[in-house]
Parts: C-alpha cells; sequence; structure tokens
C-alpha cells in the first residue's frame, strides 16, 4: 500500500503523440486493404469497387473531421461514447459504447481467424502435410496482444507504428514494382475491365459494392479512444485521424489500382489475399514474401488497435457506471484499464473460435454503421448547443452541416446495401440493441453516476 | 512430426505463458492495493493529478 500512500489516484497515462494516433487508426483499418475490400468487386465489377471506395472515402472524411471537431474537446476515454453522453444524452452513450465494443470485439475475432489462416497457407505453402491446427495460432495472437495491451499503451502503440509503417510501404513498393515507373508494367487494365466486364451489374452492383466498400477505412474513427492517453490531444487527434484517413485513401485506391490490373474481376472478387495474390502474379519473389509479412502486420496491427479501443470503451462505461465500477479500474503500475482488457479476452476468443468469419465481420460493419449513423446527430446538435464562439476547439471542421448530411445519406444508402445482402442479420442486431437499450432504460442507469460523468470544463449549453 | 507440429506446440505454450502471466499479475494488483485506489480514476482529473505531482516535486 505504500505507492498508495503518495498518489491518491491512478489514471490512464498521456504517452502518446500523433504518430501513435495515425498508428491506431490506420493500424486497425489496413487490413482491409490486404483483404475483404475485394468482395466490392464481386457484388459489381472493379468499377463499381472504385466508386464505393471513393464514396466511401467521402463517408470517412465526414466521419473524421466531425470526430476530430468533437473530440479535440473530449479529451477523454471512451471516444464517441463520451461525446454522446456529453452531447446526446445516456441512452445514446450506452448504445453508442455497445457498437464499439462490439465492432472492435468481433474486427478482433475476425483478424484473429485470419492469422490462423495466414500461418496455415505458408504451412502448406512450404510442404506440410496433413491439416494444420489454427487453434494455438488464433489463440497466441489474442493472448500476446492482450499482453502487450496490458503491459501499456506506449509499447501496444509503438508496436503498432512499426508494423503499420512495414505493411503500408509494402503498398506502396508492390505499386512502384509493377506500375511501369521503372520496368515493363505486367497490368492489363484495358483487357480486364473492357466490354461486359466493366459493369457486370449495372449500376445496382455500384450500390451491392457499398457493403464491401467500407471495408477500405472501417475503424479509422478508433483513434478518438485515445484521447486521454495523448499529451497534446486537441492537436494530435485531429492531425493523427485526418492523416490516417488521408494514407488510407491512398493505400486504397493504389490498392484497387494493382489488382484490378493483375486479376479478372471474376477471381478478384472471391480472393483471399488479393494483394497477396498480386505480389504472386507480379513474378516477384521479393515482393511475394514482402506482402505475404504485410497481410501478416496489417492484421496484427489491426487486432492490436482493436483490444486497445475496446478496452477503453468498456473501461469508460465502467467508470461512469453504465457497466459495473469493476470494470473501471486502472492498473497502478502500468496505467492500463487492465480489467477491461482481461474481460475481453475470452469474448474475443469465444467468437474467434466457434464461429464463421462473415458472420463476425457483418456484425462488426453493422455496428460500426451504427456508430456512424450516430454522429451527424452529435455534430448538428454540438453545434447547436456551444456555437463556434463558446467553446475553444482544436480543430473546426467546414462546411457545416454540409457533412453531416452526406454522412447521413451515405449512412442511408449503405444500410440498404447491407439489407441487400445481409437483411436478417440487420433486423436481428437492430433488435438486439433495442432489447439491451430497455435494460439499461428500466434497469441500468439507476446505477449510473449522474452527476460526476460530466467532467468537461463547458459552458451551460445554448437554450437550457 | 515436422516443424509445424513443433510450432503449433510452442503457440500453445506461449499463449499459456501470456495468460499465466495475466492472470497471475491480475490478482497480485487487486489483492495489494485498495478497490477505492484502484477505480479512483476519473474523467477529466487527469490534468488536475499531473499539476499536483509537479507541484509535489
Amino acid at each position: 500500500m505504500a505507492q498508495e500512500q503518495q498518489t491518491e489516484h491512478v489514471g490512464l497515462a498521456r504517452v502518446l503523440g500523433p504518430a501513435h494516433v495515425w498508428a491506431l487508426g490506420v493500424g486497425i483499418v489496413l487490413v482491409g486493404e490486404y483483404m475483404g475490400w475485394n468482395f466490392a468487386v464481386g457484388k459489381g465489377g472493379a468499377y463499381a469497387a472504385l466508386i464505393a471506395c471513393w464514396f466511401a472515402g467521402i463517408l470517412y472524411s465526414c466521419v473524421a473531421m466531425i470526430d476530430s471537431e468533437v473530440t479535440s474537446t473530449v479529451a477523454a476515454a471512451g471516444g464517441q461514447y463520451t461525446q454522446a453522453k456529453h452531447i446526446v444524452g445516456p441512452l445514446m452513450a450506452f448504445n453508442v459504447g455497445l457498437y464499439l465494443v462490439f465492432a472492435y470485439t468481433m474486427l478482433e475475432a475476425a483478424n484473429a481467424i485470419t492469422v490462423g489462416f495466414l500461418v496455415d497457407t505458408v504451412a502448406t505453402m512450404s510442404g506440410h502435410s496433413g491439416v494444420l491446427d489454427q487453434r494455438p495460432f488464433i489463440i497466441l495472437a489474442i493472448m500476446f496482444l492482450a499482453w502487450l495491451n496490458y503491459r501499456g499503451v506506449l509499447a501496444t502503440l509503438t508496436f503498432n507504428l512499426v508494423i503499420t509503417a512495414i505493411a503500408f510501404s509494402a503498398v506502396i513498393i508492390l505499386f512502384l514494382a509493377t506500375s511501369g515507373i521503372f520496368t515493363t508494367s505486367p497490368l492489363q487494365h484495358a483487357e480486364l475491365m473492357s466490354g461486359p466486364a466493366s459493369l457486370p451489374y449495372g449500376w445496382l452492383g455500384i450500390l451491392a459494392a457499398m457493403h464491401f466498400g467500407l471495408w477500405y477505412y472501417l475503424g479509422i474513427e478508433g483513434t478518438t479512444q485515445a484521447a486521454e492517453e495523448v499529451r497534446s490531444p486537441a492537436r494530435s487527434l485531429p492531425f493523427g485521424t485526418l492523416a490516417g484517413v488521408m494514407t488510407l485513401a491512398i493505400a486504397a485506391t493504389l490498392t484497387w489500382y494493382v489488382c484490378s490490373g493483375l486479376m479478372p474481376w471474376e477471381y478478384l472478387g472471391q480472393a483471399g489475399v488479393p494483394l497477396f495474390d498480386a505480389a504472386r502474379l507480379s513474378g516477384s519473389t521479393f515482393l511475394m514474401v514482402l506482402l505475404g509479412i504485410g497481410t501478416l502486420f496489417a492484421t496484427l496491427a489491426s487486432a492490436n488497435g482493436c483490444i486497445n479501443d475496446a478496452s477503453r470503451a468498456w473501461f469508460a462505461m465502467g467508470r461512469d457506471r453504465y457497466l459495473p465500477g469493476w470494470f473501471g479500474a486502472v492498473h497502478p503500475r502500468y496505467r492500463t484499464p487492465y480489467r477491461a482488457i482481461i474481460f475481453l479476452v475470452p469474448i474475443a476468443l469465444i467468437f474467434a473460435l466457434g464461429a464463421p468469419i462473415d458472420q463476425v465481420i457483418t456484425f462488426s460493419i453493422l455496428s460500426g454503421l451504427l456508430g456512424y449513423t450516430f454522429m451527424p446527430l452529435n455534430i448538428i446538435l454540438f453545434r447547436r448547443k456551444w456555437p463556434l464562439d463558446s467553446i475553444k476547439r482544436g480543430y473546426e471542421h467546414p462546411f457545416h452541416p454540409v457533412p453531416a448530411f452526406v454522412l447521413l445519406a451515405l449512412c442511408g444508402t449503405t444500410f440498404f446495401a447491407v439489407f441487400l445482402g445481409y437483411g436478417t442479420q440487420l433486423v436481428a442486431m437492430i433488435a438486439f440493441y433495442i432489447v439491451v437499450s430497455l435494460w439499461f432504460h428500466f434497469w441500468r442507469y439507476r446505477f449510473v453516476n449522474r452527476g460526476a460523468q460530466f467532467t468537461m470544463p463547458w459552458p451551460k449549453p445554448r437554450g437550457y | 512430426m515436422d516443424l509445424w507440429n513443433y510450432l503449433e506446440y510452442a503457440a500453445w505454450a506461449a499463449s499459456a505463458l501470456f495468460g499465466l502471466f495475466i492472470v497471475i499479475d491480475w490478482i497480485k494488483t487487486d489483492s495489494q492495493y485498495s478497490e477505492e485506489f484502484l477505480t479512483s480514476s476519473r474523467e477529466g482529473e487527469l490534468e488536475a493529478l499531473t499539476e499536483e505531482q509537479h507541484h509535489r516535486g
């Protein structure tokens, strides 16, 4: 109890800079460039995937701008949960907190499944005979990253920075090696994308491609979870988030360009690891190894960032008693939300070992999409209750309310696209959130720290 | 038995080690510190804490 006598409080450590914020956001998402985005090609052809990529880019630019403005004033763990708590109300905050935890925990499980698949692929390529048991590698990925997160946020996100930078560099190197700048290009866009192959399902195909178009950027909004651990939130969060969206827009476009120039849309639309396949088709062993390492690193970076973000959201909800206060504990030595990290490990393991990957991914996308739908409402209320002259913002997003309405329209379009392919899951998930909302309203809300949860030194909202 | 079978066993063992570290440290931490102290983090209090520690030197 010696340390306790010296320090009355223990909190998360403010040790991160803008590069860590970038690594958190891009690290979670970059795996989407290595796999997953290409199912958009299967839905509507290569051009449809490119249009979906850029429409999703607009959607996420709106998300990043809105998030950057609000988070630069709400420097607390929990990200959008904390924003909803201060701006909209407790029921919205509870729901947004759950969207975040489910979106990130499901994505972590999907990444761990992918690690198992990658190890199996390498084993087969190296001549292993018989069936490899993927489970120990899936469990190892989750346990190692949970341990890293448990031990401290600086090491966790520095690790993410290194492996994300390597994975991003691999995409750039693949593009430079195949684009024809240095040698003859193997890309054949004209042959692969002409005639019926240009838009095989017409405009409906573009709409359907939007479902997987999100995959290029899904998770960039997770940068806000670092708000309580960055040294300068007002500067680092907008900088890291906006730089992250730009990085992803570049990586997504280059990925599409290389892959669509090497593979016919019928194959690309079903490929498991399209960037790795593109490297193999280039005929270079160096590129094949590099993109293989890039795929593994991108997957680990994503799972690592997901553990970081899901645990911060769960911790913040525990601290405000939206969940049992036991989860609001901070490790006195490592300064991490250690109980939230531990609690989410078995949940991730259950989904990684027991659920099919497409269901896990769909649950993650839908939870993320519900979170994006909340953001336009959030920024409109924020600007109305606290106009620009009432609170100093670290970043003010331009053209308000245009980004909010664009985001709302794109969310509506994407909900329709998801409904076309996964209508049952969409309805089931909305039913789930309605049931837990009723539980929160009629039971859990009585335990919430109603006064103590509003901590930002803001003036009274206009009109109150 | 080839290299990959040994790697499977190594992955099981490493997973167990990481899990053990977490669980042992969790039990040790919870028994060493009071619950009030462990859950003393408050949103927005970090700046105040930093200032306080800075003044104490």
